[in-house]
C-alpha cells in the first residue's frame, strides 16, 4: 500500500486525522474508566471504613505531634534509646542479608535453567519458569506466617519466607538477564568446542554479573523492609520491638526505632546506588 | 600488524590476574565464613527439629480434608450425635449412610472407609476390623471414673506406638483419617474425609449438595425451589451466606486489598506525575523548589511503607483508607523520583523542535515530553501495581484490614486451616491474575517491549 505512491495528502489527511480521533476517543474512555474506578473505589473505602475519611484527616497530624512531644519531653534519654535497639536493628539487617545471599544463590541456579540460550529443553524453561513464578506469588508475610505458626517463634521461618520470595523475583531477573546477554561470545565458544559450563562460565557470567549484583542489591533493600514487617508478627528483630513499644505506647522508643529505620532505609538507598553506579560504569 | 608482547607486559598482566584471583579468593572466603557463621546463628542444622511434626501434619491433613465429629456422653449413652467439624451449630439431621444405630443390643456402629468400625456400647467403645490390626481393643471406664484399654492396666508400654493411653484420657489413631479419644466425661471419634464439603452450599442451605455445576444449571432453571425469590438469587446468596467458608467476607476482602493496592497505586501515578515535573531541572528551573520536592520524595519514600501505615492506622482506624494511604504516600515517593530521572534524561531534540514551531511551555511539554516518558511512566505504574498488590495483603495484616487481617485471624485460631488454606490460594489468584493482566495491558499499552 505504501509503496506504489497512489495515496494523496488527503487521503493520509483524512487517515491521521480519523486516528487521531480514534485515539481521543481511546484516551477519552480510560480516562472516564479511571476517574469511575476512583469515585466508586473511594466511595467503597468511606463506606467500610472505621473512622470517616474527614474526621481522620483532621486526625492525621495527632499521631505524629504526639510522638515527637514525647520524644521531645525525653530530653537526652531518648539518644540512649536509640543506641538501645542498634542490636535489634542489625539483627534485621542481618536477617535480609543471609537470606537475600541465599536466595540469590537459589535464584542464579533456577535462572540458568529458566533461560532459553542455555536450555534447549522447552519444559525445563517452561518448568522452572512457573516454579519461579509460584516462588514469587506468594507475599512474604503469608509463607512467613504460616511456617511461624508450625516453627515457633524465631527468626528462621522469616529467613525461609524470604528466601523463597527472593529466589522467584531475583530468578525471573536473572534469567531476563540471561536471555539478553548478546549471543555472539556464546557462539564463539561453542565454535571451538567449549562445553555448555565453559560456554557459562567464559561466555555468560562475565556479561551477567554487574547486571545480577545491581538486582541483588535492590532486592536487598527490599528484604530490609521485609524482615522489619516480618518481625512484626513475631520473627525477632527491630520489628517485634517496635510492635512492642506501639503496643506499649512509649512515644520517644517509638520514634527512636523509626528513626533507626529510615535512617537505614536512606542509608541503603544511596550506598546501593552508589555501587550500582560502579559497577555498572565499570562495564561501559 | 604484528605485536610483539615483550616480557613487561606479559609480566604486569599476570600480576593483574594473580591480584584479581587473590582479591576473588579472599572475597569467596569472607562469604563462606559469613555464610557458615549465620547458618550456626540462624540455627538451620536444627530445622528438623523446630519443625512442629504434629502441628504440620494436621495442617495439611486440614488443608485438603475435613471431618465429622461422633460424640457420646457416658452419662447418656442414647443420645450420640454427628456434627461437621464439631461445630456447635453443624448437627447433621438425619444419620449419615456410615452411621448404623443397633436398636436391639444399644449399639452404634461408626464405619469407615478401610473397612475398620468403632462401635459404641453404653459401657464400652470396641474397635473391629481395621486392617493389619488383628487385636480387637476394648475401651472402658473404671470405678473412679477414668478411661482404660481393656486388658492393659498396668501395661500401658505394651500398646502399640499408635496408641497413647494417660491418666485422663486414651487416644487411639490407627491412621491419619481415624481418630478416637476417650475422656472420662465422654468418647469422641473424628472421622476424616477428603476434600472441601460444603464449599458451595452450607449446612443449613436448601442446596446443600449440590455440586458447582448443579448449581449453575439451577440458576437457569424455571421452577423455583423457594417461591419467594428466583433461583439466581437464591444460588447466589446460599453461596455468598455459607457459614463454614464465609465466602461473603472473604471474597469483599479480597476486593479491599485489591481496592488498597490499585487505588493506592493510582493516587501515586496521578500525584507523583505533576510532582515529578517540577522536580526535573529541565522543566522547572527554580532550584529552591526541584530541592524541595527531592527532599519530600526521599522522605516519602525512607519512611517505609508500615511505618505509614501505623501513623494512618491512628489516623483513619483499621480499614481500606490506611491501606490506600500508605501505598500512595511511599509510592509518591518512588515513581516521583523515577519520573523525575526518566524527564530529565529525556531527549532535548524533540523539545527543541516543538518550540521552534512557536509552541508555548505547556505545549511543549505536552508534545516534546510526555511521549517520551509514557511508555516508563506506564510501565513502571505497572509495575508497582503488582508489587502493590502483596505489599497491600501485608498491610493489611499489620491492621489496615482486608484479605490479610482474615489470614491471620484464621491462622490463630489455630484450627481452621481450610480457611487459611482457601485464602492463601485466593490471594495466590489474585497476584498471578493482576500480574498477568498487568502484562497484557503494558503490551497492549506500549507496544512489545524492546527485547530483541
Amino acid at each position: 500500500m505504501y509503496s506504489d505512491n497512489i495515496l494523496g495528502f488527503e487521503t493520509i489527511e483524512k487517515n491521521l486525522k480519523a486516528l487521531a480521533f480514534k485515539r481521543l476517543i481511546y484516551s477519552f474512555i480510560s480516562i472516564l474508566a479511571i476517574l469511575f474506578l476512583l469515585s466508586s473505589g473511594l466511595t467503597i473505602a468511606e463506606e467500610n471504613n472505621a473512622g470517616s475519611f474527614q474526621r481522620g484527616l483532621s486526625k492525621f497530624f495527632d499521631y505524629p505531634v504526639d510522638l515527637f512531644k514525647e520524644a521531645f519531653e525525653s530530653g537526652w534519654r531518648w539518644y540512649a534509646y536509640v543506641f538501645k535497639y542498634l542490636p535489634d536493628l542489625i539483627s534485621t539487617i542481618n536477617m535480609a542479608f543471609f537470606s537475600t545471599l541465599f536466595g540469590a544463590i537459589f535464584a542464579l541456579l533456577l535462572s540458568l535453567f529458566a533461560s532459553k540460550n542455555l536450555i534447549k529443553n522447552q519444559y525445563i524453561v517452561t518448568l522452572s519458569r512457573r516454579t519461579m513464578d509460584i516462588l514469587r506469588s506468594f507475599p512474604e508475610l503469608v509463607i512467613a506466617m504460616i511456617f511461624l505458626y508450625l516453627m515457633g517463634k524465631s527468626e528462621l521461618p522469616a529467613v525461609i519466607a524470604i528466601v523463597i520470595h527472593t529466589s522467584g523475583a531475583l530468578g525471573k531477573l536473572f534469567s531476563e538477564a540471561i536471555e539478553n546477554a548478546d549471543n555472539k561470545p556464546i557462539e564463539g565458544l561453542q565454535s571451538c568446542g567449549a562445553s555448555w559450563w565453559q560456554r557459562v562460565r567464559f561466555a555468560v557470567i562475565p556479561q551477567v554479573v554487574p547486571l545480577f549484583i545491581s538486582y541483588t542489591l535492590l532486592r536487598l533493600e527490599i528484604n530490609v523492609r521485609a524482615s522489619t514487617i516480618l518481625g512484626f508478627v513475631g520473627a525477632g528483630g527491630i520489628g517485634e520491638a517496635l510492635s512492642a513499644v506501639i503496643q506499649f505506647r512509649y512515644g520517644d522508643e517509638i520514634i527512636a526505632i523509626m528513626f533507626l529505620l529510615v535512617i537505614t532505609i536512606i542509608s541503603l538507598d544511596y550506598f546501593s546506588r552508589f555501587l550500582r553506579g560502579r559497577l555498572i560504569g565499570d562495564n561501559k | 600488524m604484528e605485536q610483539v608482547l615483550n616480557q613487561n607486559v606479559i609480566d604486569a598482566v599476570d600480576l593483574k590476574h594473580k591480584k584479581h584471583i587473590r582479591i576473588l579468593i579472599i572475597t569467596g572466603f569472607v562469604f563462606l565464613v559469613y555464610l557458615i557463621g549465620s547458618i550456626l546463628h540462624f540455627d538451620l542444622p536444627n530445622l528438623a527439629k523446630k519443625w512442629n511434626k504434629d502441628r504440620a501434619s494436621m495442617f495439611m491433613l486440614d488443608i485438603y480434608a475435613h471431618k465429622d465429629h461422633i460424640k457420646m456422653n457416658w452419662k447418656d449413652p442414647q443420645k450420640i450425635d454427628v456434627r461437621f467439624e464439631g461445630g456447635h451449630r453443624h448437627v447433621y439431621k438425619d444419620d449419615p449412610t456410615w452411621l448404623i444405630r443397633n436398636k436391639n443390643n444399644q449399639s452404634t456402629i461408626v464405619n469407615f472407609d478401610n473397612g475398620g468400625q468403632f462401635v459404641f456400647f453404653p459401657n464400652r467403645v470396641e474397635m473391629r476390623n481395621f486392617p493389619n490390626i488383628n487385636e480387637p481393643f476394648i475401651f472402658k471406664l473404671n470405678k473412679n471414673g477414668k478411661p482404660y484399654v481393656d486388658g492393659y492396666v498396668g501395661k500401658e508400654s505394651m500398646l502399640p506406638s499408635w496408641m497413647r493411653a494417660t491418666e485422663n484420657k486414651v487416644e487411639v489413631r490407627p491412621s491419619l483419617y481415624e481418630r478416637l479419644q476417650v475422656y472420662g466425661s465422654k468418647v469422641e471419634v473424628h472421622r476424616y474425609e477428603l476434600g472441601w464439603k460444603y464449599f458451595w452450599f452450607d449446612f443449613d442451605s436448601p442446596l446443600v449438595g449440590k455440586r458447582f455445576f448443579d448449581a449453575i444449571s439451577l440458576m437457569f432453571n424455571e421452577d423455583r425451589v423457594d417461591p419467594k425469590i428466583s433461583n439466581f438469587n437464591l444460588v447466589v446468596n446460599e453461596f455468598l451466606e455459607n457459614e463454614i467458608w464465609h465466602h461473603n467476607t472473604v471474597l469483599f476482602a479480597m476486593v479491599e486489598t485489591l481496592l488498597m493496592a490499585i487505588l493506592g497505586t493510582l493516587i501515586a501515578s496521578m500525584v507523583g506525575l505533576p510532582l515529578a515535573f517540577l522536580a526535573a531541572y529541565n522543566v522547572t528551573p527554580l532550584s529552591s523548589i526541584r530541592f524541595f520536592l527531592r527532599r519530600l520524595f526521599d522522605m516519602l519514600r525512607g519512611i517505609d511503607m508500615l511505618i505509614w501505615s501505623l501513623i494512618f492506622l491512628r489516623a483513619f482506624g483499621p480499614g481500606l483508607f490506611t491501606g490506600i494511604f500508605a501505598i500512595a504516600f511511599t509510592d509518591t515517593g518512588t515513581l516521583g523520583k523515577l519520573m523525575s530521572e526518566a524527564i530529565e534524561n529525556t531527549d532535548k531534540k524533540d523539545k527543541e523542535g516543538i518550540q521552534s514551531t512557536g509552541a508555548n511551555k505547556v505545549l511543549q511539554h505536552r508534545f516534546g515530553i510526555i511521549p517520551q516518558i509514557l511508555p516508563i511512566f506506564i510501565s513502571q505504574s505497572l509495575y508497582y501495581l503488582e508489587s502493590n498488590t502483596r505489599a497491600a495483603v501485608i498491610i493489611g495484616a499489620m491492621g489496615a484490614g482486608g484479605i490479610g487481617l482474615h489470614f491471620l485471624g484464621a491462622l490463630m485460631t489455630g484450627n481452621d486451616f481450610e480457611n487459611v488454606a482457601y485464602m492463601a490460594i485466593l490471594v495466590l489468584v489474585a497476584v498471578m491474575c493482576i500480574d498477568t493482566m498487568s502484562a497484557k495491558l503494558r503490551r497492549l499499552l506500549i507496544g512489545i517491549e524492546d527485547k530483541k
